[in-house]
């Protein structure tokens, strides 16, 4: 086992050399967590909303339960799209299992419920503030959630960001569906536990670094944006 | 243009209530009988704080549901349709995360006009209320009087039949208070029938014809206002009316 510092000094060799493999493997994790993004935004951000301004028999069950969901256990989320996609599940034809979209399937799952979560709380609140105004102006159903979610955009880009910093860190998920194989399904999480548990310390801390420079990355590009809107007093 | 909302069949006006009850754990919030405002230009609400002046006119604005009674819009049922024509400013106004000028185009493409015309109406509505100038600032970086003219120009450029206004100047300065007032009276003018919740009964004696004092959510005194400040019926009017403090 190689010392601590010298899989640090190896770490950020590699980082500055940024070669073909390591490029392809930070690669997938963004197109593979940014995708889960998108689709989890589709589906969370409405269904939030919906949430926020709706009142039906069953909705505090529902908000219960979506609430609870957000945190699902990884691994859970990977055991039930694995048991969907394998050649005997539901979704066994489309032969999608040890691929990216299923890697992007699950981690969709796991985020949706935290983008609509988040989502019903920012919407319900603002609501309460827009309600009356929007009754005057004799807005039906659809068009309150759309300008309810236009109102809220900045404060609803918090709660993608929680969905992405949730999909990008994840490792059980990705591991089960994607099957963690070299070039086609390694992202950065899976590549860090098995370089870790083979003993290839340099590349695993290489990731890691990588991995938490992304982070700080994309929230502080989201805080500059919400200060750039804020000074214009639009958020 | 809004061709459609002068239109005979489509009028809003009168808008009157019946029998309005509204109670909260055994409280008394709103016992309104009958009430119609549909002749005066302006009419003044009058009364102390929890009198149910607000309560009543969200009640005939459509906003609040009577638990018992009736509200009707030139005969009929409140719809969403006729929001347009029952304009309302809330106590607290709210204004969208946009530009003034964006506020005043939502509202207007909301009640079916297309971009180019919203546009112009929009620019024609800060216009006359002096607002030209701060028309592409966001509406959340105005001052409070601006904040305030800007919701007024919106409910105006709404062309409204009817336009009930909650304290419209409460936490105003003078000169603010003095644009509203003008703006209240300009429409006033073109023939908006005007209901307006005030505490402040020398705006009350400026603007309006007509007076209705609340108290304890019923009407307790109507009149034409010369006769409400001159020669008050009830023991409570008088004493409003002079000035003392209502329990």
């Amino acid at each position: 086992m190689q010392s601590f510092a010298d899989a640090f000094g190896e770490a950020f060799r590699l980082i500055a050399s940024f070669d073909a493999d390591l490029r392809a493997i930070v690669f997938l994790s963004l197109q593979v967590s940014l995708s889960a993004v998108i689709v989890a935004a589709i589906i969370g951000l409405p269904l939030g909303a919906f949430l926020a301004v709706s009142r039906f028999p069953g909705r505090t069950a529902i908000v219960v339960a979506i609430t609870a969901l957000m945190g699902l256990p990884p691994v859970v989320v990977g055991l039930i799209v694995y048991l969907l996609l394998s050649n005997s599940g539901a979704l066994g034809p489309l032969q999608l299992l040890y691929t990216p979209t299923a890697m992007i399937i699950a981690q969709s799952l796991l985020i949706t419920p935290i983008i609509a979560a988040l989502a019903r709380q920012t919407i319900e609140d603002l609501n309460d503030e827009y309600h009356q105004q929007m009754t005057l102006f004799g807005l039906t159903s659809g068009q309150r959630l759309v300008t309810l979610l236009w109102e809220g955009r900045f404060s609803l880009m918090t709660a993608l960001l929680a969905g992405f910093g949730r999909a990008i860190a994840e490792v059980g998920a990705v591991i089960i569906v994607g099957g963690n194989i070299n070039h086609v399904t390694r992202v950065m999480t899976t590549t860090i536990a098995l370089e870790t548990a083979k003993g290839n310390l340099a590349l695993a801390l290489g990731l890691g670094i990588i991995l938490v420079s992304i982070a700080i990355a994309v929230n502080s590009l989201v805080f500059a944006l919400r200060g750039t809107a804020e000074r214009a007093a639009y958020a | 243009m809004l061709d459609r909302t002068n239109t005979k069949a489509l009028s809003a006006t009168p808008v009157s209530g019946h029998n309005l009850k509204i109670e909260r754990s055994g409280r008394l919030l709103l016992g309104v009988e009958q009430i119609v405002f549909g002749g005066d230009a302006v009419t003044a609400i009058l009364g102390p704080n929890g009198a149910g002046k607000s309560m009543l006119i969200k009640t005939l604005a459509g906003l609040q549901k009577p638990d018992r009674g009736d509200v009707s819009w030139n005969g009929s049922t409140p719809s969403r349709d006729g929001y347009r024509k029952v304009g309302m400013l809330l106590q607290h106004p709210v204004l969208f995360r946009r530009s003034a000028i964006a506020n005043v185009i939502y509202a207007l493409k909301q009640a079916g006009q297309g971009t180019r015309d919203a546009q112009a109406l929009a620019h024609e509505a800060l216009d006359q209320a002096g607002l030209s100038a701060i028309a592409d600032t966001s509406a959340r970086l105005l001052s409070g009087g601006e904040k305030q003219r800007l919701a007024m120009a919106r409910a105006l450029a709404l062309k409204p039949e009817i336009l009930f206004l909650d304290e419209p100047t409460a936490s105003l300065d003078p000169a603010s208070t003095l644009r509203i007032e003008e703006m209240i009276g300009a429409a006033a003018k073109v023939g908006t029938i005007i209901v307006l919740v005030t505490h402040d009964m020398a705006q009350a004696r400026r603007l309006s014809e007509r007076v209705l004092l609340m108290h304890r959510g019923r009407i307790i005194e109507a009149g034409r206002t010369a006769d409400f400040f001159d020669r008050p019926n009830t023991p409570e009017a008088r004493a409003f009316a002079a000035g003392e403090i209502l329990l």
